[in-house]
């Protein structure tokens, strides 16, 4: 029949067709390839712009801790380091709460609870990061400065992590904020994480005597763990690149300060702050380079994690 | 002997209903936050939205009233502008992922859209700004939805390539046998199969980008009138929000909050009717 029928046929027709998916192959390769010249353009445009920056400061730019636009001195250190340490100390927050979150409703919770408990993390993860913004400076931020902090400080007032005023703002209360943004990243990635090992592990762990907890403590989570790895990994990226939320409560500070209560500031949140006004071609050029160092890290974070997730769920960019 | 043993069989009993109530009571914690959330935004948002809100201009700091009603139409049609960039381009490159691209370069754009989907939304912004504000010496509406369509095509691309993915081959087969070239099968049978799934991914994706605020800041800057072409500086919702938020006048506190409460409630909605449209038990993209 098929024999019969390709003989039939006239060729031009089958000709015909072959150009059509030819035609459809190149027209939707234009879209895809479109996003490599994207991403392209986006690293060339951030090379570009911080051109004079790089050529003056180097590497200093990286280890320098001044900031001064009216002198055209620029030092990123200050930047690095508030980003780096409200995003730990979200993680420090989060991890814990969602790993736990996650586990409660991977192996305890019934599927409908689950389900129901996933779709409003996901509801929360959809939250615009300007509405927490909005709420932490009316209602997070007076809680830090009349209660959080001053308690703080007179508990653990002999070690430098808590010293000097109280203004509400700062670090510690940018990491907080940072957390609840985080954890619904950590609960959903390591939920599935958690749901793909295997049945038999649990059962064999079970039928060996261990309690629900030991199961999942020492079997279940550690078969998990590259892909929890790669859930904080996921969040931490996130929580490095977060712009809004976190510059409505860094405080605005340029400088280093080993309190966790004083004021700080972000990569983000400097660039935010200051790129309507720059007021000079290095100001501009030192914002631009701070956004090549914060692309570079958030690039670097992100891979770790796709190739994490990927190794355990089997989700991710290697397969679709 | 056995008084000893348990001994320690209760204290394992006891460490593991210990540990497994924690667990249950990080779930509930995290979870009550989006309530705490949502009910303090209806408390202090539902005070002051009003009618004159949705219709009426901003006022000058220190007078009472007036409204966001340019904002709201100012992030309509940024979020217009970057849907008609966005949308098209990245279900296109999401149909040559899912059907025709070859397992090496498949895996490169994949992996590309994955990068550009985590570059952080104020990088964005920067690039924006350097592509499009800078040559034309103008702040603007077609800078904010440039700036927004970057983050709604890698997206778009790999939630329609998910759902094309997870039409069952049977439906492709068939077409194909019939004699159908692939071309068509993609266009007449794959496609519409996955119409929702699809759907869902892009309204998914629109809510993301409508909630932006920090690629919008140095695009489409803001403005306290009417904006009456594309080439203007433009308000929107979110730059609002911040700007009235950070400000230290008590009036312009409550309209944040009133615009806070109308953008969470647009960005929900869209959310759950996304997650309505998608058939149960489908998984939807991260």
């Amino acid at each position: 029949m098929a024999t019969h029928a390709a003989i039939v046929r006239p060729t031009i027709k089958t000709k015909s067709r072959l150009g059509g998916d030819e035609l459809a192959k190149a027209f939707t390769f234009l879209f895809a390839a479109l996003i490599i010249a994207l991403t392209l353009l986006v690293v060339w445009q951030l090379w570009l712009g911080s051109t004079p920056t790089r050529e003056k400061f180097g590497f200093t730019f990286l280890t320098s801790q001044l900031w001064n636009p009216v002198t055209d001195e620029f030092g990123a250190l200050p930047f690095i380091y508030g980003t780096v340490l409200t995003s730990l100390l979200a993680l420090l927050i989060s991890v814990p709460l969602g790993v736990g979150a996650a586990i409660y409703l991977s192996e305890l919770a019934l599927p409908k609870l689950s389900n129901s408990l996933t779709f409003l993390v996901e509801l929360l993860a959809a939250v615009p990061s300007v509405i927490f913004g909005l709420l932490a400076i009316f209602t997070l931020v007076p809680l830090m400065r009349d209660y959080v902090q001053p308690g703080l400080k007179q508990a653990f007032g002999f070690s430098p992590l808590f010293t000097g005023p109280a203004f509400g703002v700062g670090y510690l209360t940018a990491g907080i904020i940072l957390a609840v943004m985080t954890f619904p990243f950590i609960i959903s990635v390591s939920r599935e994480a958690l749901m793909a090992v295997p049945r038999e592990q649990r059962e064999a762990a079970l039928a060996l005597g261990a309690t629900k907890w030991e199961s999942t403590w020492q079997i279940v989570v550690p078969f998990a763990r590259l892909g929890i790895m790669g859930s904080v990994f996921l969040g931490l990226a996130r929580a490095l690149g977060e712009t809004m939320a976190v510059t409505m409560v860094i405080g605005n500070d340029p400088k280093i300060h080993a309190s966790l209560i004083s004021p700080g500031y972000t990569i983000a949140a400097v660039v935010a702050n200051e790129f309507t006004e720059a007021s000079g071609q290095m100001h501009a050029s030192a914002l631009v380079e701070l956004g090549l160092v914060l692309f570079a890290l958030t690039m670097v974070i992100n891979g770790l994690a796709q190739v994490m997730i990927v190794l355990t769920t089997g989700k991710g960019s290697a397969k679709a | 002997m056995s008084t000893k043993t348990s001994a320690r069989n209760q204290r394992r009993n006891a460490v593991n209903n210990v540990m497994l109530t924690l667990t249950a009571v990080c779930a509930f914690l995290t979870v009550s936050t989006l309530f705490l959330i949502l009910s303090y935004l209806v408390y202090n948002g539902g005070k002051s939205v009003s009618l004159d809100f949705f219709t009426k201009l901003p006022l000058a700091p220190g007078q009472e009233g007036g409204g966001m009603a340019n904002a709201i139409l100012g992030s309509a049609v940024i979020i217009l502008l970057a849907s008609v960039i966005g949308l098209p381009i990245g279900f296109f490159a999401g149909i040559y992922l899912a059907e025709f691209s070859p397992k090496k370069l498949g895996f490169v754009i994949r992996y590309t859209a994955d990068l550009l989907n985590g570059i952080p939304s104020i990088v964005i912004g920067i690039v924006a700004w350097t592509v499009i504000v800078k040559p034309l010496h103008q702040f603007s509406a077609l800078a904010g939805g440039f700036a927004l369509s970057l983050m709604l095509i890698p997206i778009t691309a790999r939630g329609t390539e998910q759902f094309l993915l997870e039409v069952p081959r049977t439906m492709r087969e068939g077409a194909l046998a019939l004699g159908a070239p692939m071309w068509l099968t993609v266009a007449s049978v794959i496609v519409p199969a996955a119409r929702k799934g699809i759907m869902t991914s892009m309204i998914l994706g629109v809510a993301r980008i409508s909630g932006e605020t920090a690629p919008l800041l140095f695009t489409a800057l803001g403005n306290n009138f009417w904006s009456t072409s594309l080439n203007q500086p433009t308000a929107s919702l979110p730059v609002m929000i911040f700007t009235h938020a950070t400000a230290p006048y008590e009036d312009w506190h409550r309209q944040a909050w009133a615009a806070g409460l109308v953008l969470l409630g647009l960005v929900l909605i869209a959310n759950i009717t996304a997650r309505a449209i998608v058939s149960r038990g489908a998984s939807l993209p991260k």
